[in-house]
């Protein structure tokens, strides 16, 4: 264990990926308008460890999702690399190491009326996995494998008989949990699993989750813009701001000591039930284009420690302390002043 | 969709005719006096062409059954040489005009079908092609369907035809004609099919079941087949039916100018070609019927399509 330990399951190293958005060819010519590109994800670095949950925080459209399928191969990156268990995926090119590789990865979708074929039954559902990569052969035992799956998320096996619309929307999401279990993967990449479900609902499938990690070893990317969630699954926390991770830290670290200006911005979000007697400051602005994105440091025109130098230059993701990084020019030059 | 899948242990399950009369679709169509009476209709006539040898009085492309002398009785009126009975009257050839539609309606519902079974396949798998993989294939799949819908339909079949009769050999035409008749409806009405499985294709392949399957590495013609082609199917069957209708009048279009069927073999549109040149010397009956026979089999099937585009679409229920 202590070999493995070593190497992280999961490295993604500068990995970028950039969409055409460009209008029509003909329309380019005629209103002599460039070529567009939007930079989703633009330099993204971090590893996953064996067994923890590394989570993706960030407002909408800020590429945490794009990360995900990047990660899933649903995108191919324009730039950098991403290794799964030391191995380059972008330099696996036979289709039955591919296949190798995918048995090992899963991911569980955001939506739950639409991750789940309404033409199809349940159990065929779940036993997708099982027939692609030709886990079992015989019929009884796939049947006993998803009735043990289906079990496993707090479904009945008779469930199996069903179609999805005779669901809710948290009995669906298990469905995909049990889906995304039945090829025995070690790692998970969960986009925004609970955002579409009740409070309620939510916290029973973390907890399925939470549950899970434990019984099977799972190692999670959690994709979430719910810091209440975040913290209650992550054991580190990335940070994103419009295609860039702005810090890095464990979850514990994150929430109680957060430096990057952005996540104190988000981190004041959450209501304080404390009392602390913190002081109240909301989000201010929005998300400005991805497609035009301010110079220099990015977050700049929302910042309230922003100078002249962050106009310019970005910043790059540094160590800031043993289990913290953050991107920002303010914390270097010791005008980031502690809450 | 009654999709058997492979496993086997499987909990007792509602029949599927109980399923079928339990349906929001039966529901609908029970509500819909004009529906069941089309779909009456239709199914009697499909029921008649089908059986046609079993209950015509004759064989009207058997000579040896015809009398010239029974040529031109009028319906209802026993033959001034032979007193015999004809229902709908006789034709020039003394073939009993009743018996002729029966056999002209198999022919007429063969290529019916045949054509819509043809366009469909056709545009279903472009349609899917084209919406799947999208960029210069689905561009270029999509300007040939602009361009043959600026044709009309009927200008394209007469187009294939005038191309058949120039490379087939005379004498093999009569035989092949009703094959050449399919492709060639089949060909003009492709582009409904593709266009709308292309949308919806659009649509069903950013779901999030679809790049599921992308996930764990599914090839994208199982894709296809089994995950988004059960998803569009909805509304490829009503255009289907109303596609069906349309299908039966461009053959009789086309018999009727000559380029269909052999008239060995006629269909409702050559009974009324042949009958038109008697209409304006007094036997109406000749081309009046299988004219008649044409509008309720076109207009029952379309009333059965609008029916179904209507139920099948969750914006019109009430």
């Amino acid at each position: 264990m202590s070999v493995e330990q070593a190497l992280p399951l999961l490295r993604v190293a500068d990995l970028k990926c950039v969409f055409d958005v460009s209008r029509p060819l003909l329309n380019r010519i005629l209103e002599r308008q460039p070529r567009r590109w939007l930079k989703a994800v633009d330099g993204v670095s971090f590893t996953i460890d064996r067994g923890e949950t590394f989570a993706l925080v960030g407002e909408s459209g800020c590429g945490k999702s794009t990360v995900a399928r990047l990660v899933v191969g649903l995108y191919e990156p324009s730039a950098g690399s991403i290794a799964f268990d030391g191995q380059d995926v972008a330099k696996i090119t036979s289709g039955t190491e591919r296949q190798a590789l995918r048995r090992r990865f899963q991911m569980i979708f955001q939506d739950p009326y639409a991750s789940l074929n309404p033409r199809w039954r349940v159990e065929r559902i779940v036993a997708e996995p099982i027939r692609v990569f030709g886990l079992m052969r015989d019929a009884r035992k796939i049947s006993e494998r998803v009735a043990e799956l289906l079990t496993q998320v707090g479904l009945s096996p008779a469930d199996g008989s069903k179609y999805p619309h005779e669901f809710s929307g948290g009995q669906r999401q298990r469905i995909c949990i049990a889906r995304a279990l039945a090829n025995n993967p070690e790692f998970l990449v969960c986009d925004e699993p609970t955002s579409a479900l009740d409070v309620s609902v939510q916290a029973q499938i973390l907890n399925l989750m939470k549950d899970l990690q434990d019984a099977l070893g799972l190692t999670y990317l959690f994709i979430s813009h719910d810091l209440a969630v975040v913290r209650h699954m992550a054991n580190r926390v990335g940070v994103m701001y419009l295609g860039r991770l702005v810090e890095i830290a464990d979850s514990r670290t994150l929430f109680e000591d957060p430096l990057h200006p952005y996540t104190r911005m988000l981190l004041a979000t959450i209501p304080d039930i404390t009392m602390s007697g913190r002081r109240e400051t909301t989000v201010t602005g929005e998300v400005p284009n991805p497609i035009t994105p301010p110079s220099g440091c990015t977050f700049h025109p929302r910042c309230p420690l922003a100078t002249e130098r962050c106009r310019r230059e970005a910043p790059e993701l540094v160590p800031i302390s043993a289990n913290q990084l953050a991107a920002c020019h303010a914390i270097g030059e010791g005008r980031s002043t502690q809450r | 969709m009654t999709t058997r899948t492979e496993l086997h242990a499987e909990p007792p399950r509602a029949s599927l005719l109980a399923r079928l009369l339990d349906s929001d679709l039966f529901y609908s169509f029970t509500r819909s006096p004009v529906t069941v009476v089309a779909a009456i209709v239709t199914l009697v006539y499909i029921t008649a062409a089908l059986c046609a040898p079993l209950i015509s009085p004759q064989n009207p492309f058997d000579p040896a059954t015809l009398n010239l002398l029974e040529g031109f009785t009028p319906p209802m009126q026993p033959n001034e040489f032979t007193s015999k009975v004809f229902w709908l009257g006789t034709d020039a050839q003394g073939r009993d005009i009743f018996s002729a539609i029966l056999y002209g309606s198999r022919v007429s519902l063969l290529v019916g079908f045949a054509a819509v079974g043809f366009a469909a396949v056709l545009g279903i798998g472009l349609g899917l092609l084209s919406g799947y993989v999208g960029g210069w294939v689905d561009a270029f799949i999509m300007r040939v369907a602009d361009v043959q819908l600026s044709f009309p339909a009927i200008l394209i079949a007469l187009l294939i035809f005038g191309v058949f009769k120039g490379i087939v050999p005379p004498a093999m035409q009569d035989r092949v004609a009703i094959y050449v008749l399919i492709v060639a409806i089949g060909l003009s009405d492709w582009v409904q099919y593709a266009r709308t499985v292309r949308s919806s294709t659009m649509a069903e392949k950013n779901k999030e079941y679809v790049q599921a399957a992308r996930v764990i590495g599914v090839p994208a013609p199982l894709i296809l087949v089994r995950h988004i082609l059960p998803n569009v199917m909805g509304p490829v069957l009503v255009i289907a039916t109303i596609g069906l209708a349309l299908a039966i009048i461009l053959e009789s279009t086309l018999s009727f100018l000559g380029v269909g069927v052999p008239p060995t073999q006629p269909s409702l549109g050559t009974l009324i070609r042949v009958g038109q040149d008697f209409l304006f010397s007094g036997e109406w009956w000749i081309v009046m019927f299988p004219g008649a026979a044409l509008l309720i089999l076109a207009l029952s099937v379309n009333l059965l399509g609008d029916w179904l585009r209507d139920a099948l679409n969750p914006r019109l229920r009430g």
